[in-house]
């Protein structure tokens, strides 16, 4: 975790030299300038490659049924045809199993960031038996992976009542080690100095909290609320397991499966479900790329 | 928090440090609770429940029969070719994601034009989910809409109920899905490697091959090590591709029965907690054998930046 970065990937030499890294004295530009098209004929290819299933899956979504075997595949789609989203929102129950996503997500973002904040504050500024014990406890969970824990949590939400509701699906995600960690940490990084004046100021825990302590967090905030956004989003095993019966919080990925399984000769259908489910999360990476990054490298660079 | 420079008496001193214990308690307790409930609870359960036989219908007593149940489903057949295919698994996807992701990584790593475009590519199916990427790759590969027939690649039977195909297939998908990690990992440890010792060993006149060989691939260990973890762990925890792309029904499912869906399997089909417990428990060995063998192997061999 490195809060100071300002760029979200960092580049070589960013800032220092912002021509041309590559050169040096003595090069002939010929060989340079091969070089370069070779770099970008590499990065094409793998932008191709990335893109072309997901690329496809929007062109064909919008093809009419007859042209979807046609060979080689249209490219574009030059007469889009925006039923099969109708169909999907509608008779594929997208518009509910969306609302539902949404409704999870956003609890589970919510959670993420109180239990977090909450612990992690006592972590970084309380002093209390067993401190180091208990955030040993904490990073334990790292440990153990969820699918290990299916077979009693699966008797234990059975044993609440909670199958097919919001609690089921959420409660067992409202706190997280990583996410104590990171704020811990943030926290932490703030000057006893400032602690102390707040102090004199007569500021209480609270005040320190709301006013100093978390506007000085946002970069970690962000990082934790966007990388819980997507993984909450994107959950599949659990949801499953939960929502096996029944419409009513079923989530946008379990109705993909379904929309793949029960319209077998719908592919459009499907396929424009699909880029429905998808959307959130581009919009998601292209506007909060680097609070995504960090995130995900939390434990990547020491 | 730091107290006023005089120190006040011993008496509220104490209470004010037992407020303060109670509060930091107190803040701590949400998360634990679903700590408790949620992850150590469960996960302890599994050693208890290992040591009973549960009979498949609900209300019956489960039985105590001691290791007996883990040696037997350590040694079933279903186990082994279950543990097999997960491993065959680990292998198709780590390398080739890990590699694919470092090599677009280098591409990537200069700051030219358009580079922010080509990353934000490279780290797009970062978002993307399992049921998303299995419904993509599941059109592709269908035999009838899909392409691979076009591009002459049509086994038969279909590519996903094909006993030799449908692991593989399964795995370019997870390849892809984990590309944008992958990537974004390797961009990271990348820009970590300070410019100077490249300049440093450019200046003593080695060529940029061997730069990148002798001095950012060593530099870059503790990445690669963190990058070879998170990709076997996510190889490991692998259910959605399975799930959706393959199922019971497939002709192939006995050699896609990856380990987590056995663990489902077990649960809810066939309905042998004890079992699941146990197939639950080697699960938990193969990450935690993973992890320590990284921790070990970054104490030992890798080098760090100074």
């Amino acid at each position: 975790m490195r809060p100071d970065s300002s760029s979200s990937f960092g580049e070589r030499g960013s800032g220092r030299r912002p021509e041309h890294p590559g050169r040096r004295p003595g090069r002939r530009p010929g060989r340079r300038r091969w070089r370069l098209a070779a770099r970008y004929t590499l990065l094409t290819i793998g932008a191709l490659v990335v893109l072309a299933p997901l690329y496809l899956t929007v062109v064909s979504s919008l093809l009419p049924p007859s042209a979807l075997a046609e060979r080689p595949p249209p490219l574009f789609p030059l007469d889009p045809q925006w039923h099969d989203y109708a169909v999907a929102w509608s008779q594929g129950d997208l518009g509910v199993y969306l609302r539902n996503s949404a409704i999870q997500t956003a609890i589970i973002v919510c959670g993420q960031l109180v239990t977090s904040v909450l612990a992690g504050y006592a972590f970084a500024f309380l002093r209390f038996p067993f401190k180091r014990a208990l955030f040993v406890v904490f990073l334990a969970t790292l440990m153990i992976p969820f699918e290990v824990t299916l077979v009693t949590n699966t008797q234990t939400i059975s044993e609440l009542g909670w199958y097919n509701t919001f609690a089921g699906l959420t409660v067992p995600f409202l706190a997280t080690g990583v996410g104590t960690f990171l704020l811990r940490q943030a926290f932490l990084q703030i000057p006893r100095d400032l602690q102390e004046a707040a102090t004199l100021d007569g500021y209480g825990r609270l005040r320190f909290l709301l006013r100093i302590a978390l506007p000085l967090a946002r970069p970690a905030l962000a990082a934790l609320g966007v990388f819980s956004f997507l993984a909450a989003w994107n959950q599949y095993l659990w949801p499953l397991v939960v929502t096996g019966s029944g419409n009513g919080v079923r989530t946008v990925q379990i109705g993909l499966k379904l929309l793949q399984g029960t319209e077998v000769s719908r592919t459009d259908v499907a396929l424009a479900g699909t880029v429905i489910a998808v959307l959130p999360l581009l919009v998601l990476l292209v506007v909060f790329q680097k609070q995504l990054v960090r995130s995900l490298t939390a434990g990547a660079v020491k | 928090m730091r107290r006023g420079r005089e120190s006040p008496p011993a008496r509220t001193r104490s209470s004010r440090a037992v407020r303060e214990a109670a509060l930091g308690y107190l803040l701590v307790l949400p998360a634990l609770a679903v700590f408790g409930v949620f992850v150590f609870y469960p996960f302890a359960a599994n050693f208890r429940l290992a040591l009973y036989q549960t009979p498949p219908y609900p209300g019956l007593p489960s039985r105590y029969v001691g290791l007996h149940q883990v040696g037997q489903v350590l040694a079933s057949s279903g186990f082994l070719q279950s543990l097999g295919s997960t491993l065959l698994f680990v292998v198709m996807v780590v390398p080739a994601g890990l590699l694919i992701g470092l090599l677009l990584a280098v591409a990537a790593h200069r700051r030219l034009r358009a580079m922010a475009v080509y990353r934000v590519i490279f780290s797009s199916t970062v978002v993307t989910s399992v049921a998303v990427s299995a419904l993509v790759f599941g059109t592709l590969m269908d035999p009838v809409v899909g392409l691979l027939p076009w591009l002459g690649l049509n086994p038969s039977p279909p590519i996903l109920q094909n006993t030799t195909w449908a692991l593989p297939a399964i795995a370019v998908m997870s390849v892809w899905q984990f590309l944008g990690l992958s990537f974004i990992v390797m961009s990271a440890g990348l820009s970590a490697v300070p410019e100077e010792v490249l300049e440093a060993a450019r200046v003593d006149g080695a060529s940029e091959r061997t730069v990148f060989w002798r001095v950012t691939v060593p530099l870059l260990s503790p990445t690669i090590f963190f990058g070879l973890v998170v990709a076997t762990i996510y190889a490991f925890q692998t259910f959605g591709q399975v799930d959706i792309l393959i199922g019971y029904s497939s002709a192939a499912f006995e050699h896609v029965n990856l380990l987590v869906y056995d663990i489902l399997d077990t649960i809810e089909v066939a309905k042998t907690s004890g079992q699941a417990a146990v197939l639950s428990l080697a699960l938990f060995c193969l990450t935690l054998g993973v992890t320590l063998l990284q921790l070990r192997l970054v104490e030992r061999r890798v080098h760090y930046a100074a």
